[in-house]
């Protein structure tokens, strides 16, 4: 390795590992977990003076305390796997969909715009169809720009999607505005209060219902898209390596565009969930970030749908616990994102000892 | 094993759904309300750092104090958006027993109204709503304050600072143009900028005013940019009604005397800063909180005036201001609070050349903006009184408005 043979060698050096049985990956994950909780725990204990425990506590409470919360938070997960198996399959493909904020806002402009448009004049089971087919249309349509530049002319899809973020919260700035009630407050208000007209129903009471059982379908509908289909063959395929695919006669462009049509269409389907589904309204905050929290939770989970599942619940509960927290105690949002921040740190960190093992550098192996 | 991981997950869902259905099931308390026992719950759309919310933070701590609860009695949700979120936190105060609870952004409204609805028993407040009084539900109130009135003595300060440069020749009478910040197009920006500028034509005569809409009520970067394009052009004297340092710093940099809004900004522009207006909410708190221990209606719509210090101006900065402000903002004081001065005197200006007789309002929100409501009467606008949030909405002679495009 070395000729010189005064060089200090390190104590420990670092293998790639050829695999991992699964238990020793959960057990390395598991204590990842354990070890955030215990530094996030000193760092509240000196930063805040507060117990610990009745911090975490705190959380759980925040996550689960009622009923309601519980709904909350079942809502909330929804949401943002609903996004994370939207940009998954243009990931998989390596094609840097970091656009989905802008995907869901102009899906749910075109859902508002259609709420209040056609509100009076559809009965609801047609306004529902063309609040659907339009919401998903809108997503597809800002996917698939950059997708046909990407395809055709090599230009840069994270920039270009990132780009389109832009306009599609400028749209949103300008209908609100045009929209807003009372007259120039920049609020659009709850659309269709009276009337409830292109409100999604209910299930049996429970008003998120309906949107959690769609992401859930849509999540092992992706999952068997991705992992048993030929077009999911085929993304995997193009995104391992362009010119394999060229070889094996998969028509690249078809694939791209393709993919981030579905891509867009399901970002444009989260938009019409959360305009039609929840908020009733429409506002540069409707996507509230998921756009791009989607993209850590899709990475965690590495591109596998159902393992998603976890891996949003994962964020949102941290997001709920740290709510809470900051009622709870007083204390500032900051600090609850400090405690995320850490959370997470160690749980991206983790993976990385999965993909390698450290090994204690023995006098031989000097040589 | 990935698979093994999915089914654990769907199993805790499930359970976790489950155990929600049966977990629940609130008990209608008919415990008496007391100082001991009631609990407060507030909503904001932002924290401590936005000054629009701390202004309200800061209300309810002095309130707590005030009617002398414990730090338990009082819960604070902040950054609540305008959206779903906002009711499912009103709703979780109502499960953490809450007896009354605020709210303190426009946009909170529909969210909050909706909670109000499903639970009868607790009181809700929302401060610069405007649909308590048609909705009528028994449990939802509107709030806010008579601020035009503050804007108007900020005004004075304003035109005190314009006579003060005509006086010294640095500017002439022509070229006394103020220059103001707004957010929106909106009744409320309207209200609070006209009320300023007439104030400050009460004192200086010549003053005319240009408005430069931003389009966002926090946007410290297009805020600062607006207060320099009105300083581009020739504005002497910016004002804003917007809610960051945005417009402050643009002055204390550029050198132009600023009169500000939500609260004193001396410490970081003490060159420039003449006074600020802002509204005291802790004196609605107290009012609110007292009719649920009294078992009184809380009125649909409240207006705190500057008689029960819900307005209010802060300390002059002498260093900017024009000798003689203190007095004369006393004064003017004292005679909004008698009635012999009205801000909206249509004696005072005209619009489009000719003076307002008449004048109908949107007060009954709605989404054609259907004007409902006549407001001119005893030769001075009504504002604020048939309904609590501001809905002056005339464009008058004297203001330009820039852009109008928010």
């Amino acid at each position: 390795m070395s000729q010189n043979k005064h060089t200090k060698e390190p104590l420990f050096h670092i293998v790639k590992r050829g695999s991992i049985v699964w238990w020793k990956a959960w057990l390395i994950r598991a204590a990842a977990i354990v070890l955030a909780l215990v530094v996030s725990g000193i760092v509240t204990y000196f930063l805040t003076k507060e117990d610990p425990l009745r911090i975490y506590a705190t959380m759980i409470d925040g996550a689960f305390g009622t009923e309601r919360r519980i709904w909350g938070l079942l809502q909330n997960i929804s949401m943002l796997l609903c996004v994370s198996v939207a940009v998954t399959p243009a990931f998989k493909m390596r094609f840097w969909n970091i656009g989905a904020e802008g995907q869901v806002l102009v899906g749910g402009l075109a859902t508002a715009a259609c709420m209040i448009q056609l509100g009076d004049k559809l009965p609801d089971i047609l306004l529902l169809i063309v609040m659907l087919i339009t919401s998903i249309a809108a997503g597809a349509v800002w996917a698939v720009i950059p997708a046909v530049f990407r395809a055709n002319w090599q230009t840069n899809e994270t920039l270009f999607t990132l780009m389109m973020n832009y306009i599609a919260i400028q749209l949103v700035a300008f209908f609100t505005f045009k929209w807003s009630v009372p007259k120039g407050s920049g609020q659009v208000g709850v659309i269709n209060r009276l009337t409830h007209a292109g409100w999604l129903p209910s299930i049996g009471g429970y008003d998120y219902l309906m949107n959690i059982i769609v992401v859930l379908l849509l999540t092992v509908g992706m999952y068997v898209y991705l992992k048993f289909t030929k077009h999911g063959y085929e993304i995997a395929v193009v995104g391992e390596s362009e010119n394999t695919a060229r070889y094996i006669g998969i028509p690249i462009k078809k694939v791209i565009i393709r993919t981030m049509l579905i891509s867009g269409a399901v970002c444009g389907l989260a938009g019409l969930l959360l305009v039609a589904g929840t908020d009733h309204t429409i506002s540069r905050d409707t996507a509230a970030g998921r756009g791009f929290t989607a993209i850590m939770v899709s990475w965690l989970a590495k591109f596998n749908t159902l393992f998603m599942i976890l891996t949003a619940f994962l964020i949102v509960f941290l997001e709920k616990g740290a709510t809470e927290i900051s009622t709870s105690f007083g204390l500032n949002d900051s600090f609850s994102e400090i405690i995320t921040g850490i959370i997470i740190f160690f749980i991206i960190g983790c993976e990385f000892f999965i993909q390698y093992s450290v090994k204690r550098t023995k006098k031989e192996a000097a040589k | 094993m990935k698979r093994i991981a999915s089914l654990l997950t769907a199993c805790a869902m499930v359970c976790s759904m489950g155990l929600g259905l049966t977990g629940c099931g609130k008990s209608s308390e008919s415990e008496e309300v007391t100082k001991k026992n009631i609990k407060i719950g507030l909503i904001c759309l932002h924290d401590e750092n936005s000054t629009y919310d701390l202004n309200f933070i800061n209300a309810m701590e002095k309130a707590k104090e005030d009617l002398g609860l414990s730090d338990d009695q009082v819960i604070i949700k902040s950054n609540i958006p305008e959206t779903n979120e906002c009711k499912e936190a009103a709703a979780d105060l109502v499960d953490r027993g809450c007896n009354i609870i605020f709210a303190d952004s426009f946009g909170h409204e529909p969210y909050v109204l909706e909670v109000a609805k499903d639970n009868p028993d607790v009181e809700f407040c929302h401060a610069t709503g405007t649909m308590a009084h048609t909705e009528n539900t028994g449990n939802f109130h509107n709030a806010f304050a008579s601020i035009y009135e503050g804007r108007y003595l900020a005004g004075i300060a304003a035109g005190m600072k314009l006579d003060e440069m005509i006086d010294a020749g640095t500017i002439t009478a022509e070229q006394a143009v103020i220059g103001y910040v707004g957010a929106y197009t909106y009744a409320e920006v309207i209200s609070g900028y006209t009320s300023f500028y007439l104030g400050a034509k009460s004192v200086c005569p010549s003053a005319t005013m240009k408005v430069q809409f931003t389009g966002s009520w926090y946007d410290e970067t297009a805020e600062k940019e607006a207060a320099t394009t009105l300083i581009a052009n020739d504005c002497v004297l910016i004002s804003q009604h917007a809610d960051s340092m945005g417009a402050p710093t643009a002055c204390e940099n550029a050198g132009v005397p600023n009169v500000s809004y939500n609260g004193s900004t001396v410490d970081s522009c003490p060159n420039t800063f003449i006074v600020s207006s802002r509204i005291d909410w802790s004196p609605y708190y107290e009012y609110a909180v007292n009719c649920v221990l009294d078992g009184k209606e809380i009125d649909n719509d409240w207006v705190g005036t500057l008689s029960t210090d819900s307005v209010q101006l802060t300390a002059v900065n002498d260093k900017a201001a024009a000798a003689g402000t203190q007095a004369a903002l006393d004064e003017a004081s004292a005679k909004l609070k008698d009635g012999s001065v009205h801000v909206f005197d249509t004696s005072t200006f005209t619009v489009d050349g000719s003076a307002l007789t008449s004048y109908k309002a949107d007060v009954d929100t709605d989404e054609d903006y259907t004007p409902d409501t006549e407001v001119i009467s005893d030769g001075y606008f009504h504002e604020s009184e048939y309904r609590s949030a501001p809905y002056f909405d005339v464009n008058i002679d004297g203001i330009t408005q820039l852009n109008t495009m928010f």
